[in-house]
C-alpha cells in the first residue's frame, strides 16, 4: 500500500515542501537524552509538516547514527504517521465490522466516486484527504464518518455530498471537547 | 556443558549453542529457510520446529532461536513435528512454488497436496537478506517496511540506496528468488520432480519418531513392529 500511496501520490501532489534541517535537529535535540526516542521525534516532525519529508527522515537518520532503511520501517510501520503530504480536510471512514454490516463500503465507494481518489490519498487540489479505519469504538453510531476530528453518526451514501460541502465551507464543527483532545 | 535428551539420546552440548546448532552437530538433520550460519537467529520460517518438555506439556518451538537447557527433552522428528513441518511447507509451497529450495524441501517431506491458493510471492519474509546486508556486508540497505499483509523488504523510499554496494549478497541467500523450480508440468502446484525421496515402505504405514542416522529409512522402526 506504501508503494501505491507512493506512486500515486507523486503523480498528484508534489510534495514540495522545503524541509528546515536545523529545526529538525532542534526537534532531535529536545529528545536527546530520552533513549530510543525516535518514535517521538518522528510524531513531532510529523506534527509540524502534517507528514513526514523524505529529507527530514534523512536528516533523522544522520543525526542519530540510525541508518535510513530503520527510520524508514518505523514511520511505515505506524498508521499514524504518514509519509505524504495530507489535504487540509481530512475525511476517515470507518470500516469496522458494525459499520461494515450498515452499508459503509457505499459510503466509501461515494467519496471515493465524488472526490475521484482512493483510501489513502489525497486530491490534487489538496483539500481532501480520505482514509479509512477498522473501528472507531462508535458502533452504535454506524456507518460513521470522521470530518477533522467531528463525528456524523448514521452515514448513508447520499450524505457524503452534504459532508463535503460543509466540511469545504469549513461549516464542521468540533465539540469542544474533542478539540480540546485531540 | 549442557546436558540434554535429543530424541532419547543422552548428549552434551556448549553453553549458549541452540537447539539447532545442538541437533546439527550430532546429527539430526532440521530443515531451516531461515537460519544461515554467521547471521543472527530470526526464526521467521517456522520449519525448524522442534517438541520440547513431556506429554502432556510438550509444545512446540523454534529450534533455531531456542537455547539448550539443562536436562530438556527434544525431539526432531515426533510426528507433531512432522504435521507441523509439513503444514509450514504447505503454505510456503503456496506462497512461493517457484523456489526450487522450497520445492525440494517439500518433495522430501512428502507433501502431496496443496490445499492453498496459490500466490506466486517473490518473498517469504524470511528476513535473511536483510540479515545478510546488516550483518555481514555492514550496509543496511534494506530492511523491512510497512506491517501485516503489506509487509515487504526493500530499500527506503524504493529508490536505489546509496549504502547499497550491489554486492549481491541479498540475492545469494535469497530462498525464493536463487534458484527456479522449472516445472515438468507448469499447472502443477508440486512439483516433486527432482526430489522424490520418499521410501517406498513409508507410504504404507506411518512412524512416530521416525528418525535414524540413515534417514528416511526406517528399517529399524518397521523391525520393531514385526
Amino acid at each position: 500500500m506504501i508503494q501505491d500511496i507512493a506512486a500515486s501520490g507523486k503523480q498528484q501532489v508534489s510534495p514540495h515542501e522545503t524541509v528546515d534541517s536545523k529545526g529538525i535537529v532542534r526537534i532531535l535535540n529536545g529528545h536527546r537524552q530520552q533513549r530510543g526516542g525516535l518514535i517521538s521525534v518522528l510524531g513531532e516532525i510529523q506534527s509540524q509538516y502534517g507528514y513526514l519529508p523524505e529529507d527530514a527522515l534523512r536528516v533523522v537518520a544522520d543525526e542519530t547514527g540510525n541508518s535510513l532503511v530503520d527510520v524508514y520501517g518505523v514511520a511505515t510501520f505506524y498508521r499514524s504517521f504518514r509519509l505524504q503530504p495530507r489535504g487540509k480536510h481530512l475525511i476517515c471512514v470507518c470500516l469496522g465490522t458494525a459499520c461494515h454490516v450498515r452499508g459503509a463500503p457505499m459510503v466509501v465507494e461515494e467519496f471515493e466516486r465524488r472526490l475521484a481518489i482512493q483510501p489513502g490519498q489525497t486530491t490534487p487540489d489538496r483539500e481532501f484527504t480520505l482514509e479509512t479505519v477498522n473501528c472507531l469504538g462508535a458502533c452504535a453510531l454506524g456507518p460513521i464518518v470522521v470530518v477533522d476530528g467531528c463525528y456524523f453518526p448514521g452515514v448513508r451514501a447520499q450524505d457524503v455530498g452534504q459532508i463535503l460541502e460543509k466540511a469545504r465551507l469549513e461549516r464542521v464543527e468540533v465539540p469542544s471537547m474533542v478539540a480540546a483532545s485531540g | 556443558m549442557i546436558n540434554l535428551f535429543i530424541n532419547g539420546l543422552p548428549v552434551s552440548v556448549e553453553e549458549g549453542s541452540t537447539l539447532l546448532e545442538a541437533a546439527r552437530f550430532l546429527g539430526f538433520p532440521i530443515p531451516t529457510l531461515c537460519h544461515k550460519d554467521g547471521l543472527s537467529p530470526y526464526g521467521a520460517c517456522r520449519l525448524c520446529v522442534v517438541e520440547i518438555g513431556e506429554e502432556p506439556k510438550a509444545k512446540l518451538v523454534s529450534s533455531c532461536t531456542y537455547p539448550a537447557e539443562e536436562g530438556l527433552k527434544v525431539r526432531t522428528a515426533s510426528s507433531r513435528v512432522v504435521r507441523a513441518r509439513r503444514m509450514v511447507l504447505e503454505l510456503l509451497l503456496a506462497s512461493c512454488p517457484q523456489s526450487k529450495i522450497i520445492q525440494d524441501l517439500a518433495s522430501a517431506h512428502g507433501i502431496r497436496q496443496q490445499r492453498f491458493k496459490q500466490e506466486h510471492e517473490d518473498c517469504i519474509l524470511c528476513g535473511l537478506c536483510v540479515r545478510m546486508c546488516q550483518e555481514q556486508m555492514m550496509a543496511k540497505a534494506i530492511g523491512f517496511r510497512s506491517r501485516g499483509e503489506k509487509r515487504s523488504i526493500g530499500t527506503p523510499f524504493d529508490i536505489k540506496s546509496e549504502e547499497c554496494r550491489l554486492c549481491g549478497g541479498c540475492m545469494y541467500v535469497c530462498p525464493a528468488c536463487q534458484l527456479r523450480c522449472t516445472y515438468t508440468e507448469p499447472e502443477r502446484p508440486i512439483c516433486g520432480g527432482c526430489a522424490n525421496l520418499t521410501p517406498p515402505c513409508l507410504e504404507k504405514r506411518q512412524f512416530d519418531d521416525m528418525m535414524c542416522f540413515m534417514d528416511p529409512c526406517v528399517a529399524c522402526e518397521i523391525q520393531k513392529e514385526g
